[in-house]
């Protein structure tokens, strides 16, 4: 990290990855919902950065306009819907014993995780620099021309799945 | 006749049972269905059969006297009965030593007589002894025994004086097998059973035609033909057993029926008290019967209730024992009952509330002469323990009782036969009387003339009681000869027939009673029984008097009834002459041998010829076979003589004023006269003293046992067993195994309740769990790669 | 670049989002964590197509969007749904499966 090839990649992954962090950080112990969902567009927005820098650009504008452009609303509507306390509410977090629980747990997951990747992938680079964004073989064409030859029957069911939450969330939330 | 022809019925005696049965069944079942004439006359067709089977066998067995079997076949026949061919070597008697259990194949028989029983197998097995395999070897083995004694009987065939040695028809298959003994069913035709079968059939045919009329429109007329079938094929099984043990199923079953038909008339309950009566004392006496049975059984050997075999023994190796003598005695028992003797009599008289035709086949002619037939039959063991024949009625180890009961029983129903009312009782004294006499002929060695009588008393006593009969059918069924009077002009037919058959009881020469009675008197003075001898002529005077007085109350003089006597229909009237003229004709078949011949005349003693067993006394060692009882004039003529006078007295008593009212003056006389009235106040004796005697205290301590014994126990158990019962529940069950099973589901339910407490529904701890539960697993897996 | 950094980052960005969805108590909140652990995914497939260079770890991720879209479509109808019957998304509450 922080070579002189890759100094300016590296730069803007730390600044965002901290910010993603502590977004995500924020996320779960904010004690304000719409807080927690604007913290999460900060997280969103990190990771669709990072995707520009793993150079698969559709895959962050999808992200961006998904993630960030839909589902967040969704959340928004959501929390408005719910007539979640607005501003500062205590309601929000489980008792303690549970936080607890669950900070070992997510605790453990991350060494644990921490740990594999340690061990596994310690010195393996992603030669980006040598290579054309067209080679990485993440470029639009290239992900388009996988979708609709190879993986064509995941893009139907994938439609169809769509359709069935849309019908799905209609029918469950209709109001009779 | 050839013995293997289909009519030879010798061997197939066993018919005359089966049909009569076959008759009881068809009348029981069905004859409630038919009219009265559809009934009888099945039962009637029935009787007829036999007896026209029996008028054959009488003529085969006549047949076969004349020409009695030789060599093979005789051997072959006395195989049969259960005795060792005479003919054998000696070595084959001694070798029957083996038990009868040994190997029963058919050719064992041939280890038996050797050459001879073999070539039996073959040739004449199948006609005149036709045997299953079994009980032809076995049969032969057993009396093996007693056969090792015949080796004096290679001495070979003539032994009593001018009689052939005459083998009886047998036949028997086994019946089953029981620890070693053999129990068989059998038949056996010699001459005495032939006679009986005639006697039998003749008889009950008769009175079969004779009820048709007498029991018209009677209340249970189905039940009466079915009975009597019944009766007429358990006598007929009875005289033809060839084993003690099945004539003892017979005694039964006359017994029986005996007890059915006496009750007749159940509704009035004086006949059932009669019946009852005639039952429990027969049954009194067949505890004799049955402990003789069986003494025999076991002093013979225990291995056979052959009849051949037991007297075989009884005249060779059990003769004068006391063992023997306890048997015969026990045996006479049953007899002391079944027919009438002495101190078990008092049943006869009250079996008189039968109807009339019962009282003539079954207490006259038929059921109590089966006695007589056990004796006569089995005469081997009472023979040989009671010495008969020498004179002597007590000895060392010895009582002649047989003779001294006979002579004891004809006074006592001569006696009591004076002071009846009642026809149909003083027939059934005078019946006892002549039972005595057959019973007293035998005890003295009169076997012939004991036969005799019974063969001839059959004929007029079912006579006179068919005759009483007739009379009280007219009489409006009245049997008090105080009520009647001068019969004689309304009823003819009824008055000759009654007459000539009295006169054969009285013992007037013309008639066959007076030949049968004189042979047993003649038995008695020449066996030297002169005390016997003394109580048979008092009998005979006491007999003739008052058959006098009977036919004299009933017949002559005016009447003295109520009702308008006519003479009685055709058939009622023409047994009753059929009978009176067998009466006569009998006196031909025993005319005794007048002038002492050597070889006997063709007409004499013919009875005795085919009748008398030969057979049954084996020619064996030293005893005397039974002693020829000769003619003697002077007593014929005497008991004639006493018959005319004790006769013409009583008519003379009866007609006239010179003796009237003897006994209301003379104290004396009208004791003896209360003391006949009172039956010898025997029956007080039994019913009062003896039973009552046992009722009471027996029945009273049978109480106090119950009450004091049984009770607290029984009561007791129950305590005992609830307090049991509330321990072991609170203890045990509710302590021990309630705790437990309790304690079982409260683990199961503790353990679930802790468990529960893992479902909180909470998504989240569901959540937690499993990524660590996903966690743990991963770090286990790195360790374990690692 | 390293591979790690990418993995890294999504390893953390997973762990903070199964924390959100054990301690957090609103029904809303929960699916936010979830998106946070959609997204730590998609990162680490994105980086693993570039570091193999191969459309696939795009593809995937392009899948993981859809569905996670439609998954936060119906997962809020219930949260509504559930709102309106219990006047509370306080997940706690759904405990009928207790016992």
């Amino acid at each position: 990290m922080f070579s002189s090839e890759t100094f300016g990649v590296d730069v803007a992954f730390s600044v965002i990855a901290v910010v993603m962090v502590v977004s995500a950080v924020r996320v779960v112990t904010t004690r304000n919902v719409v807080h927690a969902a604007l913290y999460l567009v900060m997280v969103l927005a990190g990771v669709a950065a990072q995707y520009i820098l793993l150079a698969s650009e559709f895959v962050a504008i999808t992200q961006v306009l998904v993630y960030i452009g839909a589902i967040v609303v969704l959340f928004l509507f959501g929390i408005m819907l719910t007539k979640a306390e607005l501003g500062i509410s205590n309601d929000l977090d489980n008792n303690a014993p549970q936080k607890v629980v669950g900070l070992v747990v997510a605790v453990m997951l991350a060494g644990v995780m921490g740990y594999a990747l340690w061990d596994k992938w310690d010195t393996t680079k992603i030669d980006a620099m040598n290579h054309t964004v067209a080679e990485l073989g993440q470029t639009t064409p290239q992900i388009s021309d996988s979708i609709f030859s190879t993986y064509l029957v995941p893009f139907e069911v994938a439609s169809v799945m769509l359709l069935a939450a849309l019908i799905g969330a209609i029918v469950l939330a209709r109001r009779d | 006749m050839d013995p293997s022809s289909s009519l030879y019925l010798l061997d197939k005696v066993w018919l005359f049972p089966a049909i009569m049965a076959g008759s009881f069944l068809i009348i029981l079942l069905v004859g409630k269905r038919f009219s009265e004439r559809v009934t009888s006359g099945i039962g009637i067709v029935a009787v007829s059969l036999c007896f026209l089977m029996s008028l054959l066998v009488g003529a085969q067995w006549i047949n076969r006297v004349n020409h009695p079997p030789t060599g093979a076949e005789m051997a072959a026949a006395q195989v049969a009965c259960g005795v060792a061919p005479t003919e054998s070597t000696a070595g084959g008697g001694a070798e029957g030593e083996h038990a009868s259990t040994e190997a029963p194949a058919a050719e064992s028989g041939s280890e038996h007589g050797a050459p001879v029983a073999g070539a039996v197998e073959g040739e004449s097995a199948a006609g005149v002894v036709t045997q299953e395999g079994e009980g032809h070897s076995t049969e032969s083995e057993a009396p093996a025994d007693g056969g090792s004694h015949s080796e004096g009987g290679t001495e070979g065939q003539a032994e009593e004086a001018h009689h052939e040695s005459v083998v009886p028809v047998c036949k028997s298959v086994e019946w089953f097998h029981w620890g070693g003994v053999q129990f068989d069913a059998g038949t056996l035709l010699d001459g005495l059973a032939a006679m009986m079968l005639f006697t039998v059939t003749l008889i009950s045919l008769l009175v079969h035609i004779y009820s048709k009329a007498y029991l018209h429109e009677d209340r249970r007329f189905t039940h009466y033909y079915a009975f009597l079938s019944l009766f007429t094929a358990s006598m007929l099984f009875y005289v033809l057993s060839n084993n003690t043990l099945q004539m003892l199923m017979g005694w039964e079953l006359v017994g029986l029926c005996s007890f059915a038909l006496i009750g007749h008339w159940w509704e009035e309950k004086a006949n059932t008290n009669a019946a009852l009566k005639a039952f429990l004392t027969n049954r009194v006496g067949d505890v004799g019967l049955l402990v003789g049975i069986i003494v025999t059984f076991f002093a013979a050997g225990g291995k056979t209730f052959n009849v051949f075999h037991i007297n075989e023994y009884a005249l060779g190796a059990g003769l004068g024992t006391t063992l023997l003598v306890v048997g015969a005695l026990c045996l006479f028992g049953g007899v002391t009952s079944k027919s009438g003797q002495f101190p078990l009599h008092t049943w006869l008289p009250d079996a008189m509330a039968g109807p009339t035709p019962v009282s003539a086949l079954i207490h006259a002619a038929t059921m109590v002469v089966a006695g007589v037939y056990l004796i006569a039959r089995m005469y081997g063991v009472f023979f040989g323990a009671l010495h008969i024949g020498s004179g002597e009625l007590l000895g060392v180890n010895y009582l002649n009782w047989v003779a001294i009961a006979g002579g004891l029983t004809t006074l006592v129903g001569g006696t009591l036969a004076f002071v009846q009312h009642d026809i149909k009782k003083v027939l059934a004294y005078s019946t006892i009387s002549q039972l005595g006499y057959m019973v007293m002929g035998l005890g003295v060695g009169a076997w012939t003339g004991a036969i005799f009588h019974l063969f001839t008393h059959a004929m007029f006593k079912a006579c006179l009681f068919l005759g009483a009969g007739s009379v009280s059918h007219a009489c409006h069924h009245t049997f008090d000869m105080r009520e009647m009077g001068g019969l004689k002009k309304y009823m003819p037919t009824t008055y000759k027939t009654f007459l000539w058959a009295s006169m054969a009881l009285a013992g007037i020469p013309i008639m066959s009673g007076f030949w049968s009675k004189d042979e047993i008197m003649s038995g008695a003075v020449n066996n030297k029984y002169y005390v016997i001898f003394a109580m048979g002529a008092i009998t005979a005077a006491m007999t003739a008097a008052y058959t006098t007085r009977m036919v004299h109350l009933t017949f002559h003089g005016e009447y003295r009834g109520h009702a308008h006597p006519h003479e009685s229909p055709k058939v009622i009237t023409v047994p009753l002459v059929i009978l009176a003229v067998l009466a006569f004709v009998a006196t031909f078949l025993n005319l005794p041998n007048f002038t002492h011949a050597e070889t006997l005349p063709w007409w004499s003693l013919r009875f005795e010829h085919f009748v008398q067993p030969t057979f049954a006394f084996p020619p064996i060692g030293p005893p005397p076979s039974l002693p020829e009882v000769p003619f003697t004039l002077w007593l014929a003529i005497g008991s004639f003589a006493v018959a005319v006078l004790s006769g013409y007295l009583m008519w003379v008593y009866q007609t006239g004023n010179a003796l009237r009212g003897l006994t209301e003056r003379v104290t004396p006389a009208r004791a003896g006269y209360t003391l006949l009235v009172n039956k010898y106040y025997l029956d007080a004796l039994y019913t009062d003293v003896i039973v009552g005697g046992i009722k009471g205290p027996v029945a009273n301590a049978a109480y106090w046992t119950n009450m004091k014994i049984i009770d607290p126990v029984v009561v007791g158990t129950g305590v005992a067993t609830k307090a049991v019962g509330r321990f072991v529940y609170r203890f045990i069950d509710q302590g021990v195994v309630d705790r437990i099973v309790n304690t079982s589901g409260l683990a199961s339910s503790e353990t679930g309740q802790f468990l529960r407490r893992g479902q909180t529904g909470k998504v989240q701890q569901y959540a937690s769990l499993l990524f660590g539960s996903a966690v743990v697993f991963v770090i286990c897996l790195i360790l374990a790669v690692r | 670049m390293y591979l790690n950094q990418f993995l890294f980052l999504a390893a953390i960005l997973f762990a903070i989002g199964v924390y959100g969805v054990l301690a957090r108590k609103n029904g809303v909140m929960v699916l936010m964590s979830i998106e946070l652990i959609l997204n730590a995914v998609n990162l680490n497939l994105v980086a693993f197509g570039t570091f193999g260079r191969n459309p696939v770890g795009a593809v995937f991720a392009l899948f993981v969007i859809a569905v996670a879209a439609a998954e936060v479509g119906v997962g809020l109808a219930l949260v509504i749904m559930l709102f309106r019957n219990r006047r509370s998304i306080d997940i706690d509450e759904i405990d009928l499966m207790k016992g």
